[in-house]
Formats: C-alpha cells, structure tokens, sequence
C-alpha cells in the first residue's frame, strides 16, 4: 500500500520539486536571464504536472490507428502544447525587456538595478549602501 | 515497479539534478546549455507519458528556438551572473512552506495513471470516442486543438501574435533596420557553413510535412511554424544577418505574423457567414468531415504561419541589436 501510494505520487512530488527549485532560481538570485531560466524550469514542471495527470496506466498516444485502444487523455496535450508555443512568446518578451534593461542601467543584476534607481531618486547614496554591504 | 516505472523515475531525477545544477551554477553560458538540456529531457519525459505531440513541440521549442534567445541575449548582456549579496533565508523558508503546502494537496489526488481519476471522465471520452465520426482525422490532439477547441487556440495564437509584437516594439524593430550593419557571422568556419547549406532543405521540408501531416501524426502548425523558422535561424546565425534579410525581409515576416492570425479568424468569419457558429468549419465543404478538414488544414495553416512569423521576426530583433561580445571572446 505504502510503496503504491509512494508510486502512484512520486511523478507529483518530483514535479513539486521540479516547480520549488524554479521558484527558489526566480526569487533568490539577482540575475535576469537567471531569473527567466528559473521561470522556464517552473514553466516546464506545470507542463509536466498536467501531462502526468493525463495518462492512464497502460495507454498509448491518443493517435487513432483503427484498432480499440486505451488512449491517455487528450485535453491536458492540446492544453500543454499551445501554453509551450505561448510560453517561448512571453520568454521571448522577458529576453526582450532583459536587452533594454542592459541598455538603460547598463547591468543585468538586479540588484545593481535597484542601486542605480535609488541613486536617482534620492541622490548619491553609495556611502550608506554599499559600505554596509 | 516496471521497466515504466523506472524511467519515469531516473528521468524526473535526472530534471532535478540539471535543475540544482541550473540554480548553483553562475556561469551564464552553461545556465542556458543546461535549460537547453532540461527541455530535451522533459521532452523524453513527456514522450514516455504518451504527450507526442507535446513532445515534439518542447523539443524544437525549449531546446531550440528558447537557447537561441536566451544566447543572443547574453551576447548582448553579461556572461557571468554577480555573486548574490542578499540573504537566502527568507526564500527559502517561502519556497519549502509552499512545496510542502503542495505535496500536502498530492495526497488528496488520483494516483499516476489511474484510469478512474476524474480527468479522464468529464469531455475527454467524448472527444476520443466522437473524434473518428464528426472530425475524421486519426490525431485526437489535433482534432481538439483545432476544432473542438478551435477558439481556445485562436485566444493562443493571438497571445502569440501580442508577445511577437510585444518584442518587436521593446527592440526598435518598427523604427529602425539596420543595413550594412556589421554583425559577427559565423561566416570563415568552414565545417559550419557547409553543413548548414546542407541542412536547411530537409529542415524546411521536414516543416513543411509535419504542418501537413499534423493531423495525422504528432505535429502540426505549432510545431511546423518553429521548425520552419529554425530554418532561417540557422542560416541567419551562420550567413549573417544580412543575407537572411535578403532572403526573408524583415517588413515581410512582420506582414506574415498578422497574416497567420487573419486566416485563423477569417476562417471563423466564413462558417458565420455560411450561417453556422464562429469556427464551425462543418459547412466549409460538401459534407461536414469534409468541411472539418479543410477548416482544421487552413487554421493549422494559419498558427503555422504567425508562429514561424513571430519566431523569425523576433530572432531578426534581437540580432539585430549590435552585439558588444566579439566572435573570438566566446
């Protein structure tokens, strides 16, 4: 029962783990390609729930061939498919703003990003900042 | 445990490990190798539960067409990622609580691959019971894609076509295109040059079959409209930008990208006007499976085209950007 169990979850465990290192990449480093690596890595481990939620022990690809066959589930496939196409489009988008953001502030590092606006907005603040870093 | 078991499991475990590997690693260059890796594996993964056509498409599109983005994003940008100076701590603490919160919610779930799970009995056996009779095309996910759900896919297509304008827009591509400009080619490696000249007919052949075979087999416009603009991709990357650009002018990709979109929607418009609903494709041809064929190969034709269009046009502006990174330094 116990190791059923442990089976029949373990694809949704990976997947959560899969889903916490991508979340973990976006939120813990400073790096904007980095950031958007981790988005595509939580990205794919949605995909992936989705596809293991669809398949039925024992099916095949849902491709009719004439003969009575168990077929995984369909609807989460044509789901998963047009959201990777999508999900190219919006990296492509974040790339995008990535590009201008290294044009304007002349670093990618977020960090550094948020020095340069507070600079800004309230003079030089080098002395306090980065002397307690 | 079978022999199913045990891939399913060493390729999850094998996602983890690229996955940590992606996180501590600080060398951008390997970073974007390795989300490269993690979509091919995924692909595999996805292959094993039975989503070809899912497959086939995060193939061409996470392990190619993303890198190559992500490459010439960091051509122009940094290399290296800085040393974090902030604290760990806190993300950390957020991210284990919500992983827990959500293997909490697995335990309440159907097992993997139980034939009596819930998703498996709501429209799904319709569509693969009705699939043969109303639609006539042996591939189910494209029936469903197309016709069933021929209106989700037209909300897709359009949030391609949006992103694709999107890039466009960020980069500067509406105001200015470049000539003469002086792009770094992979032009004097000779290896690269010739296998690339043999590549592209049998790369765009193979666009061109899975786009009409997608009803079929695993394919269809998604994924033809990626590996067509692959195509290009490697011919601009090799023979310069430039040459590309006389090939497949950058204002024609950008008519393309709305032409896609336009053909999907007139179609929709068509079937009103034959008086049945929007997308409706049973009254395009002399019997309605007929007219679900004809509708399903001009919508797929129509995704196909802003795809390939979007892929090519935003590949055209970010290489367009003048890269500060010169051949010898990669």
């Amino acid at each position: 029962m116990i190791a059923g169990d442990f089976l029949g979850l373990f694809n949704y465990w990976i997947v959560i783990v899969l889903m916490m290192l991508g979340l973990y990449t976006v939120v813990s480093r400073g790096n904007l390609v980095k950031k958007i690596v981790g988005l595509n890595i939580f990205q794919t481990s949605v995909f992936l729930l989705y596809i293991s939620m669809g398949k039925v022990t024992g099916g095949t690809a849902p491709i009719l061939t004439g003969k009575p066959e168990v077929f995984s589930n369909p609807l989460p496939h044509v789901l998963i498919l047009t959201a990777i196409v999508v999900g190219v489009a919006t990296t492509a988008l974040g790339l995008a703003l990535v590009v201008r953001i290294k044009n304007a502030y002349g670093t990618i590092e977020e960090d550094e990003v948020q020095a340069a606006d507070d600079e800004r907005e309230f003079g030089n603040t080098a002395g306090t900042r980065d002397e307690a870093r | 445990m079978t022999i199913a078991n045990v891939i399913d499991i060493a390729l999850l475990v094998f996602l983890g490990l690229t996955a940590f590997a992606i996180l501590k690693l600080r060398a951008l260059f390997a970073v974007v190798m390795l989300s490269s890796v993690f979509s091919l594996v995924s692909a595999c993964l996805l292959v094993h539960l039975d989503a070809v056509d899912v497959a086939f498409t995060e193939a061409a599109v996470g392990a190619g067409i993303s890198t190559v983005l992500m490459l010439a994003t960091l051509a122009l940008t940094a290399r290296r990622e800085k040393a974090s100076t902030r604290t760990q701590a806190l993300p950390l603490i957020v991210v284990f609580l919500t992983g827990l919160a959500l293997v909490y919610g697995t335990l309440d779930m159907p097992r993997f691959g139980d034939p009596a799970a819930p998703i498996h009995h709501h429209v799904a056996p319709k569509y693969i019971h009705d699939t043969e009779t109303e639609i006539g095309i042996p591939n189910i996910v494209t029936a469903v894609l197309a016709s069933y759900r021929g209106f989700d896919t037209l909300g897709e297509v359009t949030v391609i076509f949006t992103a694709g304008i999107g890039v466009l827009l960020l980069l500067g591509a509406f105001i200015r295109e470049p000539d003469g400009l002086k792009i770094q080619t992979m032009h004097h490696h000779l290896v690269l040059r010739v296998v690339t000249k043999v590549l592209i007919g049998p790369i765009l052949l193979f666009a061109l079959y899975v786009q009409a075979h997608g009803d079929y087999g695993p394919g269809g416009g998604f994924q033809a409209g990626v590996i067509f603009a692959a195509a290009f991709i490697i011919y601009a990357l090799v023979f310069g930008l430039e040459n590309a650009r006389l090939a497949l002018p950058g204002h024609a990709v950008r008519v393309l990208v709305a032409c896609g979109v336009l053909l999907y929607g007139g179609v929709g418009i068509v079937s009103i006007l034959f008086g049945e609903n929007y997308l409706n494709y049973s009254v395009l041809g002399s019997t309605p499976v007929h007219g679900q064929h004809w509708g399903i190969l001009l919508v797929e034709f129509g995704v196909g085209l802003t795809v390939s269009a979007v892929m090519v046009s935003t590949f055209y502006a970010f290489a367009g950007q003048n890269p500060p990174i010169s051949d010898e330094d990669w």
